[in-house]
């Protein structure tokens, strides 16, 4: 059964953002997408510093098969990716809400925030997609 | 809606995640295509290739239809059991599709070809036979297992019937065996060591179930594709296909210019392809910077540029490997296009890996 923690906010293409009390926002990708991806051999990380606007390509995952584009959930500057998936890409897959994070961003507007699905209307998404 | 082999029901039951590859809902991997890829390197992994084609000729024009349908010499089938990687190619020197023809008997082989080609191969068999005695026979009636790996001979020889265990396990590369329509022959598509199996439905349902039992791991598509990239061994469709010729496809050693009377479909071509200058050549790249080399991808030589034509990553190797057509002059370092940034890469003379030994020269091993 695919996870979808409740303290979490998700977008349509299977990025979750959790607030920090700093103002910034941590981006991964959710475990259905970990697991529709399949095992990941390569994470290519935005710079620190790099702006993005809100559905920007801002990162590439790697599987054995395929490589797909991370979008960014909201606009604002690239403050950090995680230096552990350089050497560790699996840790996507085994951890996607933890140590598999992506990056951390400072959004343009923290109030756009509440503009992304909650755990429960991104479980309907799901069911959905079925 | 696409075809399902008779292993499909075994595949679902075991968590397969299926794909559609050349027509046919297949397994792309278990539970880790990279779990299987590594136990193909490091003991023994199973393959449904059922999708692949049989073909059975016989009659007494068997041969000479062979002479002209194939690149290689059909002719080096000095007696039943022996096996010969070739070509099939168009009159303009193109690859129509790649295959292993067997000799089964006097006047009697059997091809096996690829699934997706399956109709055109045909097709095109029709048309070279022409007004030859022969009858082409496409077998729908079996399954095709391959057993792949340093322990998968040993594994399998005990789950054949008496009178193959010994003759099985006597094959040398690329030779087969035949008993009571179960047909094992020593090849395959991952550079390992191993067999490929080709018998009725039933049993090999039951022979599959035995494997896996036995020990041997079920492999997907994912695996099967990163195991054959690392050994070098060309996809059809990819790595060449009906516009490129074998000489720029790294298959120039299997095109058989003599005898020199052998009139083979394709070779005029070929043979003014030589006296023009070939200009390209498939070579290996391994990628020194971070990041994952893909199918079409440009390459910048020295000597002018070219494209990856399959790319990926090597669970070997944990690194990006590639095969690429490239300027038959280019040598050393490159650059690929990933994506808009150049990347730094080596050209090197494939295979990468064979017998789950790294054969790329100061390979270094590591991320």
């Amino acid at each position: 059964m695919t996870q979808v923690p409740q303290n979490l906010k998700y977008t349509d293409d299977h990025e979750w953002v959790r607030a920090e009390a700093d103002g910034s926002v941590v981006v991964g990708i959710t475990d259905h997408a970990q697991h529709a991806l399949g095992e990941l051999v390569y994470v290519e990380l935005p710079d620190a510093g790099r702006k993005v606007a809100r559905g920007d390509a801002m990162a590439v995952v790697e599987s054995t098969k395929a490589a797909s584009d991370v979008y960014a959930p909201l606009a604002g500057e690239v403050i950090e990716g995680n230096p552990a998936l350089a050497s560790q890409p699996e840790l996507v897959n085994t951890d996607p809400y933890g140590e598999g994070w992506l990056l951390r961003l400072r959004p343009d507007d923290a109030a756009a925030l509440a503009g992304l699905k909650d755990s429960a209307a991104y479980s309907q998404l799901l069911a959905a997609e079925g | 809606m696409a075809h399902q082999t008779p292993l499909y029901a075994d595949h679902v039951a075991n968590d397969a995640r299926i794909v559609e590859f050349g027509g046919w809902d297949m397994p792309l991997q278990y539970a880790s295509a990279l779990a299987e890829h590594h136990a193909v390197r490091r003991s023994c992994g199973i393959f449904d290739v059922s999708h692949m084609t049989v073909v059975d000729l016989s009659g007494p024009d068997s041969l000479r239809f062979l002479m002209r349908l194939l690149a290689n010499d059909p002719g080096k089938l000095k007696m039943a059991g022996q096996g010969l990687y070739s070509c099939m190619l168009n009159d303009a020197g193109g690859v129509v599709d790649d295959l292993i023809v067997y000799r089964l008997g006097d006047n009697l082989y059997r091809i096996i070809i690829n699934a997706a080609t399956r109709v055109q191969d045909l097709g095109w068999m029709a048309r070279v036979a022409d007004r030859d005695d022969v009858v082409i026979r496409h077998r729908d009636d079996f399954l095709m297992i391959a057993v792949q790996g340093p322990a998968a001979r040993q594994l399998a020889a005990p789950l054949l019937a008496a009178e193959l265990q010994a003759p099985a396990l006597a094959l040398r590369p690329f030779e087969c065996v035949r008993h009571d329509h179960v047909f094992v022959a020593r090849t395959g598509y991952t550079g390992e060591d191993g067999f490929e199996i080709v018998l009725p439905i039933e049993p090999g349902i039951a022979l599959w179930r035995a494997l896996a039992a036995a020990g041997a791991v079920r492999c997907g598509l994912g695996a099967r594709d990163t195991l054959r990239l690392e050994a070098a061994l060309n996809l059809y469709g990819q790595d060449m296909d009906a516009g490129t010729s074998p000489l720029v496809s790294g298959l120039a050693w299997t095109v058989a210019f003599e005898p020199a009377d052998r009139e083979f479909r394709g070779r005029a071509a070929l043979e003014k392809q030589i006296a023009d200058g070939v200009t390209e050549k498939l070579t290996g790249l391994v990628l020194e910077d971070r990041g994952i080399m893909r199918h079409g991808q440009r390459v910048i030589t020295a000597a002018g540029e070219g494209s990856i034509t399959s790319g990926g990553f090597s669970p070997t190797m944990e690194r990006s490997i590639a095969l690429a057509r490239l300027p038959v002059a280019a040598t050393g370092s490159c650059e690929v296009d990933i994506r808009g940034v150049l990347r730094k890469a080596r050209i090197v003379k494939p295979p990468f890996v064979r017998h789950g030994r790294v054969l790329v020269a100061d390979a270094p091993v590591g991320k």
